[in-house]
């Protein structure tokens, strides 16, 4: 078997998610990483979006930010901000991927503040961006984000973004198109899906190597756990091979695993 | 119509399409040539307490020129359109010249890290703050630039971002759909890179849009910097290019390299050397102070910035970056041929 480090395991796993045929917009880093690989192997005709406007690059390298040039390099449209968030509000955009420092059981997300004091947090961060938006709008979010304790977190300091909120039924109650939200959150310890009836998180597949009691000791909320638990497939070589030769030659991304 | 809940937070600007009317009645819209310099824009359109937008995407077609410019000024309390921004809110907090902010994204510059300079103002009160997300803002400057007072969208809802922001929850009148109801976004003033443009102010730009095309229709005034000024001509002879016409523009100035260190698509990329030593010395305050001695107080104008970051020979190499001619140079052409 082909020795891989997290970061390859993470983006190898996203990418087999993202079905041919369908749009994603994506973020730098690991997303990115994902959805290339996605287009080399399961999904030739995944169309890849960047917020800032970018349509169907061929992405010649990772993009540093995702409104550089690259996120446009011979691509199909060199759009607008608005152009691509009215696509996703029209309902027209499948899939997008998240990050964040905090995250809890309903897949709410806080990349916001840490603090109680809004206008004097402790620590200030970037914001929403775009993640609220697409959190909204896009049907499937998914995340990729190393798995503790301070990160999964029972209460957020800060919901910036959607997950399903307080459990089932409550995006719709509170206005969200119905059929969206949180699908999978992708660790360096497992793949998380989540429940049908209760909205949190639920285990669907332990990384090889990996624990329960590791896995529930990382997370801050009692986690559920999938009847047909499995383990995670692990990287094939033709995943590898291209991921390493051609999506991040540079070892921009999957150097940091 | 049926309002819910409204967001806690200030609305810096003033939503009113009749007013706002009122002002573009009697902007001017004679073809006369508006070429000036930096300097004098920023002396005469931008004073105290402006509340100013900027175009392009963070480090991405930003007007540097301009922002260096404001901070060189010491320009204070300022309003603060915090719409995709990353190095471009890095200049404006690092020089204290911001008191409110509108935020959708403020305070990191993405991949590469969190500005230390701009979270010290997010994170010491000094920076009142209204929340919003990226398409929120965008489509605020819509409003404005369609010149309705609101549009209907379904993002922000159900979060702590509506609640911290300014907007209210409205009920469709046709369908009954929940909706959040945000208000039309006029700022002062927009400063806007752009790759050409002639001297009536005629705005050619290419690759990624942004929020620009909106933003400069929303903006009360707009200043133009551009990689290069072209003959009236260049205009008429592709209309098709026109992104921003000139009777939006109040101020256009030729500004080579006017994005660095920021990326300018189709003519040079991001300078990450520069950036990182931006976000390395902002670590220590009395860095950060001596950094903008050296690269802004201390220069009369970005061509001396521009000079003192490597001239002519660094702008080459970052050309040849964004024109991936590094990799050809090496024989490793066709990436995803």
């Amino acid at each position: 078997m082909p020795e891989y480090n997290k970061m390859e395991l993470m983006i190898c796993l996203a990418a087999r998610y993202l079905e041919d045929g369908s749009t994603v917009v994506v973020g730098t880093g690991a997303p990115c990483a994902a959805a290339m690989l996605a287009q080399r192997i399961y999904a030739p005709d995944l169309m890849v979006l960047f917020e800032a406007g970018g349509f169907g690059p061929l992405l010649p390298s990772m993009p540093i930010s995702v409104g550089d040039s690259r996120t446009f390099y011979r691509g199909l449209v060199a759009g607008s901000m608005p152009d691509i968030m009215e696509h996703c509000q029209r309902g027209m955009v499948d899939y997008t991927f998240l990050g964040g420092a905090q995250i809890d059981m309903y897949g709410n997300i806080n990349s916001t503040l840490i603090g109680s004091d809004y206008q004097r947090p402790q620590v200030r961060f970037p914001g929403s961006g775009g993640a609220n938006d697409l959190a909204s709008l896009c049907w499937r979010t998914m995340m990729i984000t190393p798995q503790d304790r301070r990160r999964f977190t029972p209460k957020l300091d800060f919901i910036t973004t959607p997950g399903y909120l307080t459990g089932k039924g409550a995006r719709e109650a509170a206005g969200l198109p119905p059929g969206t939200g949180p699908y999978k959150v992708i660790t360096d310890l497992c793949v998380i899906g989540f429940d049908e009836e209760t909205k949190r998180m639920k285990v669907e597949s332990v990384h090889p190597g990996v624990t329960r009691e590791q896995i529930q000791a990382n997370t801050g909320f009692e986690l559920l756990w999938a009847d047909d638990l499995g383990t995670s497939e692990p990287p094939t070589e033709e995943e590898l091979r291209m991921l390493r030769q051609e999506v991040d030659p540079y070892r921009y991304v999957i150097g940091r695993g | 119509m049926v309002t819910g809940p409204r967001g806690e937070g200030r609305l810096f600007t003033d939503p009113d399409v009749d007013r706002a009317r009122e002002f573009f009645r009697q902007k001017s819209r004679k073809m006369v040539p508006k070429v000036t310099t930096v300097r004098e824009a920023v002396e005469r359109f931008i004073p105290d307490g402006t509340y100013i937008a900027t175009g392009g995407f963070g480090a991405n077609r930003i007007s540097t020129a301009v922002l260096h410019e404001i901070v060189r000024q010491r320009k204070r309390n300022l309003a603060f359109a915090g719409h995709t921004t990353t190095h471009d809110c890095q200049i404006l907090t690092a020089g204290g010249c911001v008191n409110r902010c509108d935020v959708a994204y403020v305070v990191g510059l993405e991949a590469r890290g969190l500005s230390r300079a701009a979270r010290r103002a997010f994170e010491s009160g000094e920076v009142e703050v209204t929340e919003w997300t990226n398409a929120a803002l965008a489509w605020r400057f819509k409003a404005a630039a369609m010149g309705v007072p609101f549009l209907p969208v379904r993002v922000m809802l159900g979060t702590d971002t509506m609640r911290k922001s300014a907007a209210v929850e409205i009920e469709c009148p046709f369908t009954g759909t929940k909706l959040v109801a945000l208000p039309a976004l006029f700022p002062d003033v927009a400063i806007i890179h752009v790759h050409r443009a002639d001297v009536y102010g005629n705005c050619q730009i290419d690759g990624i849009m942004i929020s620009d095309l909106d933003l400069a229709r929303a903006a009360k005034r707009v200043i133009i910097t551009t990689e290069r000024l072209i003959p009236h001509e260049e205009i008429r002879q592709n209309p098709n290019a026109t992104a921003i016409p000139y009777f939006l523009v109040d101020a256009v100035i030729e500004v080579p390299y006017g994005s660095y260190p920021g990326n300018m698509p189709y003519e040079y990329f991001s300078d990450e050397d520069h950036l990182r030593l931006w976000l390395e010395v902002e670590r220590d305050e009395a860095k950060l102070a001596a950094f903008l001695d050296k690269y802004i107080y201390g220069v009369k104008d970005f061509t001396e910035y521009l000079e003192l970051c490597g001239g002519i020979e660094r702008m080459r190499q970052l050309r040849a970056t964004e024109y991936l001619l590094d990799r050809e140079a090496r024989g490793e052409g066709g990436p995803y041929a």
